[in-house]
């Protein structure tokens, strides 16, 4: 193997050899259309899709023979239910024999304000209290409460599980090297494929609902609390050592400590998880503003799933600007000293808390503070506002997006997918295996072998390939839209303030609410998952771009400018250069956002595994494919992400000017 | 929000002061004007109805009126549940759901479900006539009114050519819940159209509605009864005529689709239990118009459900009467 | 030019056991280490054969108590690693680390951690502070995790922030602080555990030059008042001849030179330590021992007298302004004379020959 590595390093002009698998590819294509092409029908079936649905049957009518399975389930899902009821009762549903819940939306508002001040700061405190008045104002107070309820439970016990697995998976090589394809795993498999099977083990309802988020949710903070872990300073470490710290010593006093901010982090990214999950929840039942986006879908109502959608993007900005403010706030203090004295501290907590309990008392007795009154309600003007726009956007642009859409499908995304769907499956197979090796490594070559190996086996070669293709051309628009805009994100602080707002609506918005415009701007085809997919994908790219662009050093820039570089030669030579493990990031992220909008995709046109796995999900027979078809989305995953991050190795090393020694 | 922290304390203060203010004030108090929860008691005999809500109007139309019923007339204590019908059914074993009150055919979940689990059993037809088939907009109807007729197809299959259609004639196909016999009708009848997976009800209805507007050809699977066709009258176009047993092989088929009846299932626990709310999900049937006027109502009128069927009850109490169990 | 003997240095060395003794140390990195100890191969010899880096090869040597030994090396030296094998922060790879006859390399974890916690004590090159505590916390921290009691911890933290000159900056935090100031925590960190074994790992190197000749004065200082054993490592020579009772020199891994200071830039082991101290100021380092010579028959020995261990630049003036050839005497024994022509021999030829 070593032996390889040194022939594929040495090769002389990777880029010819590339050059000349592309024509291989393309000769072979041309020699051999249409043969071999392992293509299977919509409600076509292989043995082993028929195989997997008596497999998962089997499952179903075991649930109720195997005991330790039954009682175990069954007490994890009384908990999960009743963690959720409960916090339902307080916030959001009638409860304890009382038309309404215990602390109606001004003790709710007041008591979600008042942590937003003691723990963020006044600026997040005002969005705060802004944005649980903005839940009544849009009326939706009682859908926003469910919701709430529902995330922070998820939430609460993601963190639970997460936070304890992260500081194992920080500690231990061994474990983190196990634990991260299973998170690969749990976070590129579409929910859909496990959301009936949840329903019989956990039943309809809470604790189901709590599960798929939950799946979703974990990973970032298991992720994100062993990554801060990690890079806590090794100097620090060594000095505990020196001083003969155990490791558990170490563990408290130094690991954790340090690395808050970060787990601080993590619990962000873990709340944003867990609130995309909201709508698609709702299929099964979940209370809450996902419920209303999916009823006004049946009938088209774009005005009233655009106002549930804002709810949401409105809760996923105040949760995460709260959290990202007590963030920094730790960094804050701790840069600082204690600034406060305990007893000052002492006395604005017991302060505020008293103000929180009057308004929690207020609104416990009185009805006008319980319930959010009717006559401030202007839900229906952003209903009207966004239907019109909705309905001039179809009715003017439609025919320069119906041009635009078949220019671009017909000029590169055709050409991309006869060429993966139409060559024989050994010739593909052969071309990405070799261009893995190109520009990857042998072992991003192997694993790329052994995942279209599992393609081939799963019986959805083709439907992987018109996925695959329509994933690419997004992960390209994704990375155009992800350089230019981050670029100019990065470069200035007006723009920044300018799109930030866009892109964290674009990120939270639920993408049901904007398929139905852009369905009537591109109609129900691929290129419309495509742009649903770069909505979705886009402003996690755009962020890190412009992230990795105002980190180069200030010194780096001053330099190439007193050297007189232009703007153009500053930000191509210097600046993106330098934002390079940036920009590499920004595209396996926005490669992971992509592929997790390939189910979406399926629901307006796409075809392949995400219609695969629409299918499964709503016709029985056909759940064994669907399966089968999330398998082929995780292992086109977990594919494209070792081979672009052996590309990225390659690439460091290149402009290292070393050989790897190491 | 710059207040110094000797501000903040006398903040906080002003604000408790003023809180204890209103306090004193008052205002109505919780559980003092209110009327006791709506069907909470009074159903003894009928105690707890767990409705399965399958996401398409008309269902919804189905479920408001029998809930509205079964609240106002029977005193039961109605629990509506936001299911897909895949997940509708499996609440049949798991014992969380008690009827589903509109089904298309789903032979499958019945053969798994009423057959080998014995957990659900049929309560009858919901009186509704089920239709599926290619569906045209008006406006292509009017232009070309021969494309009804499926020997003509070929001739206007060039119309239908879409980036997605490979060159041929685009036939888009919709909601994943239904088994479609498409790919094969086109084989079989020879026809030069490509099946294209729209993938949802939201995008077929979209691109029907588009095709109206931007008079852009299409032709689509399509059923009724449904909300949609009271906004669009779309045109069926007739394949060959439906026999029986032309359909039973799927690959072989090449006729029109079969009428369906919609039906009724109900879990056994729920039928063997005598409660009211069963035999009114029993006696239930109504029409096609009677459903497409409830959806209506909620879809292009955007009233809730519940103020819907209270509508629709109000002015068709004879049809009601029919349905209440006398006892 | 004759080179003094050990021996006849300082009567103290003969008579002390050594503190701290360390024979035939290695550490390898690298697969099967194990197999390379003992290897006679170069460095790049080495590393294209195994694969391994031999860091520190076969050294030993011994420390005194109460002594400050320095060892000295450019980067990449071994330095670091071998003195993170003395208190096993590094594992050695093979020989024998012996702190007053206990061999700490076969202490158990819970025997390493006392000697840790009570021992021997370290100073890091960029600190290692922990920013999330207070400077009093930080040097508390050592105490904290050997479970003394608050009371007990907070007045002995205090005790040694005032040695270190940390006065009425107990509750600043590590970021408020300057790096000189944060080096002083780390001091204090190490000195509050009481150990008799002071580590430093090249502690001024990230300081700059004024605050660094200012910290050294520190630790001349505290070695007078407190009196520890300091194993002090560093890159710089001038560091190494103003703070070392006795240097020892490394090149990749191996040792070179022990001695004093005079010793090395006097007599250098090898052309690799000759060119290292070239540029030292011999007349700072080297004492009159060293260039005094047999007096001729003709000169008188009537001159002043001055002894043999005092540095040449002290003696210029007084060899200088006298007429006659200085004695050099170690008591009533005459070892030597020195006059003005040595004197301008050092002063003007700067280098050796």
């Amino acid at each position: 193997m070593t032996t390889v590595a040194v022939v594929a390093a040495r090769l002389p002009a990777r880029r010819y050899l590339l050059l000349v698998v592309l024509a291989v590819w393309v000769l072979g294509w041309a020699l051999f259309n249409g043969r071999d092409t392992l293509a299977l029908g919509g409600a076509e079936l292989t043995p082993l899709h028929t195989s997997l649905n008596e497999g998962m049957d089997a499952i179903d009518d075991g649930r109720n023979s195997n005991p330790f399975f039954l009682y175990f389930i069954n007490y994890i899902r009384l908990f999960l239910d009743e963690s959720v009821t409960f916090v339902q009762a307080l916030i959001s549903q009638a409860s304890f024999g009382r038309p309404v819940p215990v602390l109606g939306w001004l003790g709710v508002a007041g008591l979600a304000t008042a942590i937003a001040w003691l723990w963020g700061n006044g600026k997040v405190a005002l969005l705060t209290a802004a944005g649980f008045l903005s839940f009544g104002v849009l009326g939706l107070w009682q859908e926003s409460m469910d919701t709430l309820a529902l995330t922070l439970t998820a939430v609460a016990l993601s963190l639970a599980v997460g936070i304890p697995l992260g500081v194992w998976a920080g500690l231990s090589d061994r474990f983190h090297r196990v634990v991260t394809p299973v998170l690969d795993f749990m976070q590129t498999m579409p929910t859909f494929v496990y959301l009936a099977p949840l329903t019989l083990f956990f039943l309809i309802g809470p604790a189901s609902a709590t599960i798929a988020t939950m799946i979703y949710a974990i990973p970032p903070a298991i992720r994100i609390t062993a990554h801060g872990i990690r890079q806590v300073s090794p100097d620090t470490l060594e000095a505990g050592a020196s001083l003969g710290a155990t490791s558990a010593q170490a563990l408290r006093h130094v690991r954790l400590p340090m690395a808050k901010q970060t787990i601080i982090v993590g619990v962000n990214q873990t709340i944003m998880a867990a609130l995309s999950m909201a709508t698609i929840a709702a299929l099964i039942d979940a209370p809450g503003l996902g419920k209303t986006v999916l009823k006004a879908l049946q009938t088209l109502d774009v005005g009233t799933a655009f106002n549930a959608g804002l709810a949401i993007v409105i809760m996923a900005v105040v949760l995460d600007r709260v959290t990202s403010a007590a963030s920094r706030r730790v960094e804050a203090e701790r840069r600082a000293g204690r600034l406060r004295t305990t007893r000052r501290r002492r006395l604005e907590l017991a302060g505020t808390f008293g103000v929180v309990a009057v308004l929690g008392y207020l609104s416990y007795t009185y009805v006008w503070a319980a319930e959010f009154p009717v006559q401030a309600e202007l839900g229906h003007y952003v209903r009207q506002a966004a239907d019109a726009a909705s309905l001039w956007v179809q009715d003017s642009l439609a025919a320069t997006t119906d041009a635009l859409k078949n220019v671009l499908t017909n000029t590169l995304l055709n050409p991309f997918e006869a060429l993966l769907t139409g060559s024989p499956w050994w010739l593909v197979f052969g071309v990405v295996v070799a261009v893995a090796l190109l520009v990857g490594s042998v072992r991003a070559a192997l694993v790329t072998a052994a995942g279209l190996l599992v393609l081939v086996l799963l019986g959805l070669w083709q439907d992987s390939m018109v996925t695959l293709a329509s994933t690419l051309v997004a992960t390209i628009l994704v990375m155009v839209l992800g350089v230019v805009l981050g670029v100019w994100m990065g470069r200035s602080d007006r723009a920044d303030t300018m799109l930030r707002p866009v892109l964290d609506a674009g990120q939270t918005m639920p993408a049901f609410v904007y398929l139905v415009p852009i369905l009537g701007l591109f109609g129900p085809t691929r290129f419309t998952a495509i742009i649903a997919a770069v909505v979705f994908a886009a402003p996690i790219a755009i962020k890190l771009v412009a992230e990795g662009i105002r980190r180069v050093s200030p010194t780096t820039v001053e330099a190439a400018v007193s050297a007189g570089t232009g703007t153009w030669q500053l930000i191509s030579k210097v600046q993106l250069p330098m934002a390079r493990s940036g920009v590499t990031l920004a595209a396996s992220q926005g490669l992971i956002y992509v592929l997790s909008m390939v189910v979406v995709g399926g629901l307006v046109g796409a075809g392949a595994l995400g219609y695969d796995v629409v299918a499964g999900f709503s016709q029985h027979q056909l759940r064994g494919k669907g399966l089968a078809a999330g398998l082929a989305i995780v292992v086109l995953g977990i594919v494209l992400d070792r081979v672009m991050s052996a590309a990225t190795r390659r690439a460091d090393v290149a402009a290292h000017g070393g050989v790897t020694h190491k | 929000m710059a207040l110094t922290r000797s501000g903040r304390v006398r903040a906080i203060a002003l604000v408790t002061g003023t809180g204890l203010l209103l306090t004193a004030c008052g205002g109505a108090k919780v559980g003092e004007t209110q009327q006791p929860a709506a069907g909470g008691e009074g159903g003894k005999s009928c105690g707890t109805f767990n409705l399965a809500v399958n996401p398409w109007v008309g269902y919804e139309a189905n479920a408001a009126v029998i809930a509205h019923v079964a609240e106002k007339n029977l005193g039961c204590k109605v629990v509506k549940k936001d299911l897909k019908e895949e997940v509708a059914w499996q609440g049949f074993a798991t014992g969380e759901v008690d009827a589903v009150v509109e089904n298309w055919a789903h032979d499958d979940l019945k053969k798994k479900y009423i057959e080998d689990q014995k957990v659900a059993v049929s309560a009858g037809p919901t009186g509704n006539k089920g239709v599926i088939g290619w569906y045209v907009a008006p406006w292509m109807a009017q232009k070309y009114p021969d494309i009804t007729d499926w020997k003509n197809l070929n001739k206007y299959a060039d119309l239908f050519k879409t980036s997605e259609s490979e060159g041929k004639g685009q036939l888009l196909d919709g909601d994943p819940s239904f088994v479609t016999n498409d790919a094969a009708l086109v084989k079989n009848l020879k026809l030069d159209y490509k099946v294209v997976y729209a993938g949802s009800e939201t995008a077929l209805i979209t691109a029907f509605r588009q095709s109206e507007k931007q008079q852009k050809p299409i032709i689509g699977y399509f059923y009724e009864p449904q909300w949609f066709l009271s906004e669009l009258k779309l045109v069926k176009v007739n394949l060959p005529p439906y026999t029986e047993g032309c359909d039973a092989d799927p690959a072989k088929v090449a006729c029109d689709y079969p009428p369906y009846e919609l039906d009724k299932i109900v879990s056994k626990k729920f039928a063997d239990s005598g409660s009211p709310a069963y035999a009114l999900v029993k006696n239930f049937t109504w029409t096609n118009d009677d459903q497409n006027l409830v959806a209506k109502y909620i879809s292009e009128d955007k009233m809730t459900p519940e103020d819907a069927a209270a509508k629709w009850v109000a002015d068709n109490a004879d049809k009601v009467k029919a349905w209440v169990p006398q006892s | 030019m004759t080179v003094p003997s050990l021996t006849e240095r300082s009567p103290l060395d003969t008579e002390t056991v050594p503190i701290l003794d360390v024979r035939g140390l290695w550490k390898v990195f690298g697969p099967k280490a194990e197999a390379v100890v003992g290897t006679t191969l170069s460095r790049k010899e080495l590393k294209e054969r195994t694969g391994c880096v031999a860091a520190v090869r076969d050294v030993s040597f011994e420390v005194r108590r109460g002594e400050v030994f320095v060892v000295m090396g450019l980067s990449g030296s071994g330095k670091s690693t071998l003195v993170r094998c003395l208190t096993r922060l590094i594992e050695p790879t093979a020989g024998e680390v012996v702190l007053d006859g206990e061999d700490i390399r076969k202490a158990d974890d819970r025997r390493l951690r006392e000697l840790r916690r009570h021992r021997m004590a370290m100073v890091f090159q960029h600190f290692g502070l922990l920013p999330h505590r207070c400077v009093l916390d930080n040097v508390a921290f050592g105490l904290e995790i050997r479970g003394v009691p608050k009371q007990d911890r907070y007045a002995r933290a205090r005790e040694v922030v005032g040695l270190v000159g940390l006065n009425g900056f107990e509750n600043s935090y590590p970021d408020q602080l300057s790096g000189g100031m944060q080096q002083r925590v780390g001091l204090a960190r190490a000195l509050a555990a009481d150990p008799e074994v002071l580590l430093f790992d090249e502690p001024f190197s990230a300081l700059d030059p004024l605050i660094r000749r200012e910290m050294q004065n520190e630790v001349i200082r505290l070695h007078h008042e407190v009196g520890k054993t300091m194993i002090f490592i560093t890159h710089d020579l001038s560091e190494a001849l103003k703070l070392g009772d006795r240097i020892l020199i490394m090149r990749d891994g191996e040792l070179v030179q022990v001695g004093t200071p005079d010793q090395v830039v006097g007599a250098p082991a090898d052309d690799y330590v000759r060119d290292f101290v070239s540029d030292v100021p011999r007349s700072h380092v080297l004492t009159l021992r060293w260039i005094m010579r047999q007096p001729l028959m003709d000169e008188s020995l009537d001159g002043p007298e001055l002894g043999p261990d005092v540095v040449i630049r002290d003696a210029v003036h007084t060899v200088l302004s006298a007429d006659r050839p200085v004695r050099v005497t170690d008591g009533d024994q005459l070892l030597g004379v020195v006059t003005s022509a040595e004197i301008l021999e050092v002063i003007a030829g700067g280098q050796e020959r």
